[in-house]
């Protein structure tokens, strides 16, 4: 674990540089129990990251860095099982389908078979509002970005990239492949929370 | 209806605050004005809390007809106003408040020496927060107005009518400091070559055109990463300084996303955040490292620069024209590369 500062109103604490269910855990045990430390404005959990946002008229950054490193060597191996779970009905239409089944060397009801098959963390969100990053794919159907991004993904839109698997709730760009699509509402701003889903949460699918 | 109707909208108008606050875990990015210092001037002349929700003007401003009552304005920032009344025009001073009758047209022209301006509003905007706040964040449709920018047509209800506290003028023209943006390494600036953390911090940038409220990104020297320019994605500040691949450096600002995955070389201190935010496409910066003590310091040193202006708020003095006194000090208070460092 180490504590870097992102300029003088927040700091990151990393545990790692790369991703991993163990790392976000831990994370996500953090983020858990800096609830209610004074001076904390928000965080924002990553990968293998916490972000700490904290209003310098209130705390700085040595006392406030300070009690958080002793957190977080308090928390050893955090449980993960602290999010909801969520089961997301989707169809498996998407324009890509064939071109990953193709490029996995499997047919699409196959991919459609692993996909559907695996249960899956959120691990952030980010890139838009309510965009949850959910890992891990199997190694079956692992496949890079797209060569050409789209220019415009259309929201709903069920999608792939490397270990990851995720929802557009937006119309956007987009480089991930498109295997299905959800009526699912993402993020709806008038919704308490407003995302559907949060980090930590789990996800399965189900087609349609 | 006591209301501020809109004629013109202007090029891009927004209400702003100080930013969302609470759900960046969501993806949501904070938002808020660009220059919030700004923001919170024009609140201050018509008696606000400071986080009220404004009107941010950029490029040119929009005209606005005043309905059914007297309302107080203050603006902030190079606009060049004026105020519409029987046929009659009279120019409005930036950096003071004014009492505006029924039936007034406020008309905001360019806005120059930086690309925002403010108006505020004594009272308010009587348009419901959302996710707890009046910034709007286009990209997503999220805030008043469905999150958009103003369009012609559009009717912002306000909250109350003009009181009796009279007008309020900023003693000086607000100060935003001068010289390099001042950064603090990191988070990652061990992805970087010695020769890039050199480079950061000798050469001239110039931010490029398509400049917005996301971010500036910034034209000169490449630099060279040491290690993948890609990280595992983490979270993101407003004034990070990330480098792609291609090595040209991206100054995030109040739209910027939450989480990002290319490696950040440095960060602007909070004390100059406003001043990164002023800065016109085209324009020269340059940056200067400083250790968390000196931010933390300069953090304090522009609050409490703030809290004096705030204080030395005057009633205005008749004849004086102080238009000219803030156009020329917007300009050179401006960030202007190496010709003022030190």
């Amino acid at each position: 674990m180490r504590i870097l500062p992102v300029g003088d109103t927040a700091f990151s604490v990393e545990f790692g540089d790369s991703i991993s269910k163990a790392a976000n855990a831990r994370v996500m045990a953090l983020d858990a129990a800096l609830d209610g430390v004074a001076g904390i404005v928000e965080t924002v959990p990553s990968f293998r990251a916490l972000l700490v946002v904290f209003d310098p008229g209130v705390t700085r950054f040595n006392p406030l860095a300070g009690t958080v490193a002793r957190l977080a060597e308090g928390l050893g191996e955090a449980s993960s099982a602290t999010g909801r779970h969520h089961r997301i009905k989707v169809r498996y239409d998407g324009p890509d389908l064939e071109a990953v089944a193709a490029a996995c060397g499997l047919s699409a009801p196959q991919v459609i078979d692993v996909h559907a098959g695996g249960a899956y963390r959120v691990h952030m969100l980010g890139f838009m509002p309510g965009f949850a990053y959910m890992a891990e794919l199997p190694p079956s159907i692992r496949l890079p970005r797209r060569a050409e991004p789209r220019l415009k993904v259309p929201a709903g839109s069920l999608a792939m990239a490397d270990a990851m698997t995720a929802i557009y709730p937006w119309d956007s760009p987009g480089g991930w492949h498109l295997i299905g699509s959800t009526d699912m509402r993402l993020f709806d701003q008038t919704a308490s929370p407003p995302a559907l889903l949060a980090p930590g949460d789990t996800v399965t699918f189900e087609p349609v | 209806m006591l209301a501020l109707h809109v004629l013109r909208p202007g090029l891009f108008t927004t209400l702003q605050d100080l930013g969302r606050v609470g759900y960046r875990h969501l993806g949501v990015p904070p938002a808020g004005a660009l220059d919030p210092v700004g923001l919170r001037l024009a609140n201050a002349l018509v008696g606000n809390p400071p986080g009220e929700g404004a009107l941010e003007l950029s490029w040119l401003g929009p005209a606005l007809r005043v309905e059914g009552g007297a309302v107080r304005v203050a603006l902030t920032g190079g606009v060049a106003a004026r105020r519409l009344r029987a046929g009659e025009a009279v120019t409005l001073d930036s950096g003071r408040s004014h009492l505006l009758q029924a039936g007034d047209v406020l008309e905001l022209g360019a806005v120059g020496g930086g690309p925002v301006a403010y108006l505020a509003v004594e009272g308010g905007f009587a348009v419901a927060p959302v996710l707890g706040s009046l910034a709007t964040y286009t990209r997503a449709g999220l805030g008043p107005l469905g999150g958009r920018a103003l369009a012609a047509g559009d009717v912002l209800p306000l909250n109350r009518p003009a009181s009796e506290r009279g007008e309020k003028v900023l003693a000086a023209p607000f100060d935003y400091g001068g010289g390099p943006l001042r950064v603090m390494a990191g988070p990652q600036d061990d992805h970087f070559t010695p020769q890039a953390l050199a480079t950061l911090v000798s050469a001239e940038y110039r931010v490029g055109r398509d400049a917005d409220r996301m971010g500036l990104r910034l034209e000169g020297p490449v630099l060279e990463h040491a290690k993948a320019p890609g990280i595992a994605s983490d979270g993101l500040m407003a004034g990070c300084i990330q480098v792609p691949g291609n090595g040209a450096p991206i100054l995030l600002l109040a739209d910027h996303q939450t989480v990002g995955g290319y490696a950040k070389i440095a960060t602007v201190i909070s004390a100059d955040l406003p001043r990164a935010g002023r800065i016109l496409p085209g324009g020269a910066l340059r940056f200067r490292w400083v250790g968390m003590e000196e931010a933390e310091a300069a953090c304090a040193d522009l609050e409490r620069r703030i809290a004096a202006a705030m204080a030395a708020m005057a009633e205005p003095v008749g004849g004086l024209d102080l238009a000219a006194l803030y156009t020329a000090n917007l300009v050179s208070g401006m960030v202007s590369g190496g010709e003022d460092e030190g």
